[in-house]
């Protein structure tokens, strides 16, 4: 896909995922605006995946380690023809399917995540069945700033250098804020890019809310033999509504007023 | 082509890791569709014999039990069954959230088989003596929890244990065991097995106390008390008919387990006759407390799970009957 289409099915991806959130009265809309641009790469031009058949054996894999932005991640999955949009809509409902966190009886979704610093090692686990198996499948990870404070995250940054698995592509989602506070003010983590590096990974910094970076990295990755690759998107919070942006509420678990989806709608054109 | 499985003899004393060893390279002699995981312990647990002869069949992990449990589900994905293997602490603690969240809920067909548990243990002390690991594997929903009595039924165990699909959490015991069971053993999942008749008290047994309540029953014999003895080697699904059967037939339960008597067999035995049969039920086991250095024939006389201890428990509870 063009890039013109890509950056046209991320606008899409933050209506819906508006829509979707306002209609739960609950979620995380801030993180779902910071990787719109990356899913809207990964679902529509990266990734090979094939809807009749969700569970294929050879279908590329992707984890969403911050588990909290799904319904970012559920619209993506409606928008490539997995369930009806209409469903991405009734997400957190007792009478739907579609769960406060990423769930795999839900067509599309290949991990639960959740509880954050368990997607990367379950990305890694995908990994090395597809390299003991011969499969050329990929297994695409999307972690966030929380996901980086757990523990478990940095025993698998350990282990994938190490097993020289080139077949695991991490992206960053490095929007800055967290649950209650800044980044900066909760747990610093310096220079993450130095850190990824030093622990082995093939590091490559872009502006995460650019389509051309965004698929430029991923093609880098792909190229990139005997070693993961770690893509630090440097991102904003709530991007692409002004008044989410950068502005630490927006984190959820929030409900969306009636005046506030219209704003939002009004910007994202709807 | 996979040799036929060769049992230990009825009788031996034989460590349940020497039998978990022998069935993986079994195992992978028959069937390509395993891994093992392991993180550095393939020397305690008794995987060392496999990992030394098919290492293309082994994911190392090092010393990260989080990451290679979190692992095993993604392995799962990718159409392999892991057979994750560590210590019950570090695999059913240290990893337990992990195993809960991205393993069950996530309906990954992952086997979990962990070494030291229990006084079982012996020297290496408390920290290493998981006396939780039935409990709380057990609450965790649709897992499988199994607990075999000896090497050989280990072995059949583990067979069955691949054939089943969906998560698995399989005891494998420590120090030499008596071989109860004549080979070729058979296995079926959440069934128990009755190994002697008696209608006074029922013993409802699992792993290492399976043998001492044998014995137990025959010290019982000689005093002119006829001890049925359960072998209760699936926790869960538990075997609901044959405790109810005990219950109504012989009026009076003891449950024995090397681990606390909070929540494992005797909890899960307690729940189903509370629910279907209520009868009176003694417990063997750890005494909400943790363990202690010493040797794995020392500890339970010290904490009452010996075969004295069944014995003294089996009269409590034909005396309150």
């Amino acid at each position: 896909m063009d890039n013109d289409q890509l950056i046209e099915q991320a606008r899409l991806l933050r209506m819906h995922t508006i829509k979707a959130i306002y209609n739960a009265t609950s979620g995380h809309p801030g993180g779902c605006m910071s990787i719109a641009d990356i899913l809207a790469v990964l679902y529509f031009d990266e990734m090979t995946l094939d809807p009749a058949e969700p569970s294929g054996r050879e279908r590329d894999r992707f984890v969403l380690s911050k588990g909290h932005a799904c319904p970012a991640l559920y619209v993506a999955l409606a928008m490539r023809g997995f369930f009806p949009m209409e469903d991405a809509y009734s997400l957190r409902k007792l009478n739907g399917y579609l769960e406060g966190h990423p769930d795999v009886r839900i067509p599309g979704v290949d991990a639960v995540s959740g509880s954050l610093g368990m997607g990367l090692s379950q990305g890694i686990g995908m990994a090395l069945g597809a390299r003991h198996q011969g499969l050329n499948y990929r297994s695409y990870v999307l972690v966030g700033d929380g996901d980086l404070q757990e523990g478990n995250t940095w025993e698998g940054m350990m282990l994938a250098p190490f097993q020289k698995l080139d077949n695991i592509v991490v992206i960053y989602d490095a929007n800055k804020l967290q649950g209650d506070a800044p980044v900066s003010e909760q747990l610093d983590m310096g220079d993450v890019s130095e850190r990824a590096r030093a622990f082995g990974w093939n590091v490559i910094d872009i502006d995460g809310h650019d389509i051309a970076s965004i698929k430029e990295a991923l093609t880098q990755a792909r190229n990139t033999k005997g070693q993961p690759t770690f893509i630090h998107a440097d991102t904003i919070k709530g991007k692409g509504v002004s008044f989410m942006e950068n502005v630490l509420y927006w984190h959820g678990s929030v409900a969306i007023k009636d005046e506030e989806l219209a704003g939002a709608m009004s910007e994202l054109g709807a | 082509m996979a040799e036929e499985l060769e049992y230990w003899a009825k009788g031996e004393d034989v460590s349940l890791r020497d039998a978990f060893g022998r069935v993986l390279l079994h195992a992978g002699a028959m069937r390509d569709d395993w891994v093992l995981l392991d993180a550095d312990v393939a020397g305690g647990t008794g995987a060392k014999p496999f990992t030394q002869d098919m290492p293309e069949r082994v994911m190392q992990f090092g010393i990260a039990e989080q990451n290679m449990m979190a692992a095993a589900s993604g392995v799962a994905d990718s159409g392999l069954i892991p057979v994750v293997s560590t210590f019950a602490a570090f695999g059913t603690m240290r990893a337990h959230e992990q195993f809960r969240t991205a393993v069950c809920y996530g309906q990954r067909n992952v086997k979990l088989c962990c070494s030291h548990h229990g006084l079982d243990v012996g020297p290496d002390g408390a920290t290493a003596q998981a006396l939780e690991d039935l409990a709380t594997m057990r609450a965790i929903p649709d897992v499988t929890v199994i607990s075999p009595a000896d090497a050989n039924e280990f072995m059949a165990a583990f067979h069955a244990v691949l054939d089943h699909i969906g998560p698995v959490y399989m005891r494998i015991g420590r120090s030499a065991t008596p071989v109860l069971y004549d080979g070729p053993t058979s296995f079926t999942i959440g069934k128990a097995d009755r190994l002697r008749e008696g209608d006074d008290v029922t013993i409802i047994a699992t792993g290492v106390m399976v043998a001492r309540s044998l014995q137990a029953a025959e010290t019982l014999k000689a005093e002119g008390i006829n001890a049925r003895v359960v072998n209760m080697a699936t926790i869960k699904p538990l075997d609901n008919a044959e405790v109810i059967a005990a219950a109504r037939e012989t009026g009076a339960i003891v449950t024995a387990e090397d681990h606390s008597i909070i929540g494992g067999l005797g909890g899960a035995v307690a729940e189903c006759l509370a629910a279907h049969q209520p009868a009176l039920v003694e417990f063997v086991g750890i005494k909400d407390e943790f363990g202690k250095s010493g040797e794995h024939d020392e500890l339970p006389a010290l904490f009452g799970i010996d075969a004295a201890g069944v014995v003294a428990a089996c009269k409590r509870a034909i005396a309150r009957k």
